[in-house]
């Protein structure tokens, strides 16, 4: 199971704990995560990537594996530790203020 | 015996304060949608117990969410604000055209008839609606595609279509006001709207008879009388008594005419409440007294209303939609303030006392009468 990791705010919205587990078919990368994910809790449409572009939303990153995917194509592969779920997939809200 | 709920949107959340028609006594609950900005919560005046909340947020953007149960527990709805059509630039700051993109909702009017019909105004300015209870939302695009609407510039706190009135005689009039453009009309429920500015003045604009380009923070209507308006705007306080046609200044003896809300007793049509703030520069009540104006005479002449509000040492604002008037009588009068105070008068503002005093800054203040 892919295990998804959100920001504090996006847990109270879709009304979830730390952690939503998603079964998924390779190839697993950002698309089909977020894709599933909108679709098991569909209040987070739009929440983290624009509805209409399917952009990231601009104060969002993505981690997995400790190295940041936020720019990196959405259809790429994630890495082998995530889709085993023995890595999260890591959706974080930028640290913004001060 | 009659109630009031007084819905608070706050920058960190909701809240709903409920009362009998006493007014003294106060149950506090929230914060609904803890850590989200709430820019506003009304209920619908068909249905009370059916809300409608505009929660954001600069991370997540938009979700709109309902209650049924009168705020008791809420559900998300649509959230998906798209444009129609072609979208052409507005005016930047620095006068460069820039592209149209939606921010956030900033009000949500209900229609007065239908709970599942609502009317929201909406940062870059449009207004969308619904009549699926917020499932889906269309644009109204008559008004951002107005033949002005490129030449329209935002003023510090966004091109935001902050207030929209529905006229209660004929639905098919309403206003809508766009901070930095100024007061739009529609007669023909919302495909065409036309600006009414004409009146104002605005020493930020070279030409003083612009037809846009005037900073409205607010305008109120009271039902019994929808053709007379009454405004603040950025400085002046204003009033129309032929549904926008022309405007003439009442602000007379106020100590300044810059604020943000104006509203009307709900008893009384010509007893009108402002909050005058030191200027466009100091966002603070004068003198470190917080004083709501009354006028009982339409404008013009004002009375300082001070019986329980601090006169010492206060620097707060009081944002645009954030008072309201409940429907008893006498008439209830609360606002809520950038300090996270919300006051309440029982008595159409003779006496304040506060409800809370440290909630999060306070956004949008709505109250419902209920049976």
């Amino acid at each position: 199971m892919i295990q998804v990791v959100l920001p504090a705010n996006l847990r109270t919205l879709a009304g979830v704990g730390r952690v939503v587990e998603l079964e998924l078919t390779a190839p697993v990368t950002q698309r089909s995560i977020l894709d599933a994910l909108e679709s098991s809790h569909p209040a987070l449409r739009g929440t983290i990537r624009d509805m209409t572009t399917k952009r990231r939303r601009p104060m969002i990153r993505f981690f997995a594996c400790e190295e940041d995917w936020s720019d990196a194509s959405p259809d790429a592969p994630l890495p082998d530790d995530v889709v085993a779920g023995k890595e999260p997939f890591l959706i974080v809200g930028a640290i913004a203020g001060g | 015996m009659s109630k009031v709920r007084v819905l608070v949107g706050t920058r960190k959340g909701a809240f709903v304060l409920s009362s009998d028609a006493s007014r003294k006594k106060w149950k506090v609950e929230g914060p609904q949608f803890a850590g989200w900005e709430i820019y506003h919560v009304k209920g619908s005046p068909a249905n009370p117990d059916r809300l409608y909340a505009s929660q954001s947020s600069s991370w997540f953007g938009q979700v709109i969410n309902r209650s049924e149960e009168g705020g008791k527990t809420w559900a998300p709805v649509g959230n998906q604000f798209a444009y129609e059509g072609e979208v052409g630039p507005h005016t930047w700051y620095d006068g460069s055209p820039h592209p149209y993109e939606f921010k956030r909702v900033w009000h949500l009017e209900p229609s007065l008839n239908d709970p599942d019909t609502v009317y929201a105004g909406v940062e870059d300015a449009a207004i969308f609606k619904t009549t699926d209870a917020g499932q889906t939302w269309n644009e109204l695009p008559g008004l951002r595609t107005h033949r002005t609407a490129s030449g329209w510039a935002p003023g510090a706190g966004g091109l935001c279509l902050h207030t929209i009135l529905v006229d209660p005689k004929n639905h098919d009039r309403m206003y809508g006001a766009i901070s930095s453009a100024g007061v739009f009309r529609t007669d023909d429920a919302g495909k065409t709207w036309e600006p009414i500015n004409r009146g104002l003045r605005s020493n930020h604009i070279p030409d003083q008879d612009a037809e846009v380009g005037h900073c409205v923070h607010r305008i109120a209507m009271h039902p019994s009388r929808p053709n007379v308006l009454f405004m603040q705007k950025h400085w002046d306080v204003m009033r129309t008594d032929n549904g926008g046609e022309s405007w003439h200044e009442i602000s007379g003896d106020l100590p300044t005419d810059f604020g943000f809300v104006v509203d009307i007793n709900a008893n009384e049509p010509d007893t009108v409440y402002v909050i005058p703030i030191t200027s466009d520069s100091l966002h603070y009540v004068p003198d470190g007294k917080l004083r709501v104006y009354r006028s009982k005479s339409g404008g013009n002449e004002w009375e300082a209303l001070t019986n329980g509000l601090p006169q010492k040492d206060c620097y707060v604002n009081v944002l645009r939609d954030a008072m309201a008037v409940d429907a008893l009588d006498p008439c209830g009068v609360y606002f809520g303030t950038s300090g996270g105070q919300v006051y309440a008068s029982p008595d159409g503002g003779d006496t304040w006392a506060p409800i809370v005093h440290d909630l999060p800054g306070v956004l949008s203040v709505e109250v419902q009468t209920l049976a």
